[in-house]
């Protein structure tokens, strides 16, 4: 299988119980570019990314990598999701971050290794035999990225990394971000405008369900189109 | 009442109590008969309903199923049915004029334990249903977004679950294990063949055969400890 550079959703809505959580959006990411999805809470980042990850049904719309479409159970064979929530399965910091290896059938004798390198790039070396559960929120979330960083699926979609970070995890985790965006399609979605700005190449600003505003990053935080955006980024906008 | 009548009242507790744990450390091979075949039933029984209560369990806790609370509801109401009243149905069944005579397992230690498998399915299907359930549904997303398969999601459902399934079979073993009115019913407390600890305590006593009664319980009850001891150890590891 090629690694995937482009990743392109159209018109994608969601509707839950009526109302609609997605309203026709589309994006373009592209491989070794970080794109950033922002916007206040409640705005759908975190619908869109599972959608983009095949954990949930879109009710309009499709996704197109490489200019095919496809299906949500292939897009989970070609992306992974981080979640804003660790959620570390029982057991040690191992069994997390091999399990991903195991399901999807990595020979016994390579895990090891592909785990320890992967603690390494966390900066969790030594790790492995610890109690998942009992380490830090800052230390969970690097388990996590380990874990789906170790699978190697070339679309990475990260739900606010760091939103229950002290600084210096939140450092260690935006430098993971950023080594892994240099081989991966990564897709960001934060309510941090410094780290938005700090990380990306490309901004989305998504309000309502629509998006607003799509553009580069440095265009996008020093001259918004959109009134909402320039709101949004002066810290004005609910 | 005097001191006098107070140790005289006492006196064949104590009594009773000291010949027990007599009978106990002297290896009785009828405590220890009884005590085997206690065990046996017992364990057959409750590993036996594990086949269908688990997967059961996984079918109500993991899959839309339609009526779910109904089901649920009803599985919990069997919890507390009266072992006399699931004796007497199954003796109807097993008994040699019934539809299930022919088997002639009425009076044999099978019966028992087919009797206890539909007594502990219940716990087993209510407890498991219950711990599956308690998982935190975002392993599931989890478990998907890593790219496991339907199977594979189960499956770690499970074994987040396991600590909840394992108390569901030990709580099944020891509803099992306790309880008379199967026992004696499908059994009928015939010495070497049925006779377990819960009909051989009922029996002694009635004779006032009180030591044998009491080393019979405090076996029962050790084992019941036991067990729930080395669980809760376990666990916390």
């Amino acid at each position: 299988m090629t690694s995937p550079s482009c990743l392109d959703a159209r018109k994608i809505s969601k509707r839950f119980d009526g109302s609609v959580v997605l309203d026709h959006v589309s994006l373009k990411a592209h491989v070794s570019r970080i794109t950033s999805i922002i916007g206040v809470n409640g705005a759908g980042k975190t619908t869109l990314l599972k959608i983009l990850a095949g954990l949930e049904e879109m009710n309009d719309g499709f996704v197109l990598i490489d200019s095919n479409e496809i299906s949500a159970s292939a897009l989970r064979t070609h992306s992974t999701m981080i979640f804003q929530k660790s959620i570390m399965i029982s057991g040690t910091v191992y069994d997390n971050v091999a399990y991903g290896l195991r399901v999807n059938g990595v020979p016994s004798q390579y895990i090891k290794e592909k785990v320890r390198d992967a603690l390494d790039t966390v900066n969790l070396a030594n790790f492995e035999k610890r109690k998942a559960r009992k380490l830090s929120s800052g230390e969970q979330q690097r388990v996590a990225i380990a874990r789906a960083l170790v699978i190697e699926r070339k679309i990475l979609l990260i739900d606010e990394p760091t939103a229950n970070l002290d600084p210096a995890n939140a450092m260690l985790v935006e430098q993971t971000i950023k080594s892994a965006a240099r081989s991966r399609i990564l897709i960001l979605s934060t309510h941090n405008l410094a780290q938005a700005k700090r990380l990306s190449h490309q901004v989305i600003h998504l309000y309502k369900g629509c998006v607003i505003e799509d553009r580069d990053a440095e265009d996008f935080f020093t001259s918004p189109h959109d009134e909402k955006t320039r709101l949004f980024v002066d810290g004005e906008l609910q | 009442m005097g001191h006098g009548e107070e140790d005289a009242a006492l006196d064949p507790i104590l009594q009773g109590l000291i010949q027990a744990i007599q009978l106990i450390i002297s290896g009785d091979p009828e405590v220890y008969r009884i005590t085997e075949l206690s065990l046996i039933v017992s364990v057959s029984g409750t590993l036996i309903s594990c086949v269908w209560s688990v997967p059961i369990s996984a079918f109500l806790a993991l899959r839309n199923v339609p009526g779910k609370r109904t089901i649920k509801g009803i599985f919990t109401a069997l919890i507390g049915i009266p072992t006399v009243a699931l004796g007497l149905s199954l003796y109807l069944l097993l008994s040699r004029t019934g539809p299930l005579g022919y088997f002639q397992l009425m009076y044999t230690p099978y019966a028992i334990i087919a009797g206890q498998c539909i007594l502990v399915t219940p716990i087993i299907v209510s407890f498991t249903t219950s711990a599956l359930e308690s998982v935190d549904p975002d392993v599931r997303t989890l478990a998907r977004t890593l790219g496991a398969s339907g199977f594979q999601t189960d499956a770690l459902v499970l074994r987040e679950a396991r600590w909840g399934v394992v108390l569901a079979v030990i709580a099944a073993f020891n509803r099992a294990f306790a309880e008379l009115g199967v026992a004696m019913m499908l059994g009928g407390n015939i010495r070497n063949v049925t006779r377990v600890l819960t009909t051989a305590i009922a029996l002694q006593t009635s004779m006032g055969d009180i030591p044998l009664s009491i080393a019979l319980s405090i076996i029962l009850l050790s084992i019941v400890m036991t067990l729930s001891i080395i669980v809760s150890l376990a666990r916390r590891r």
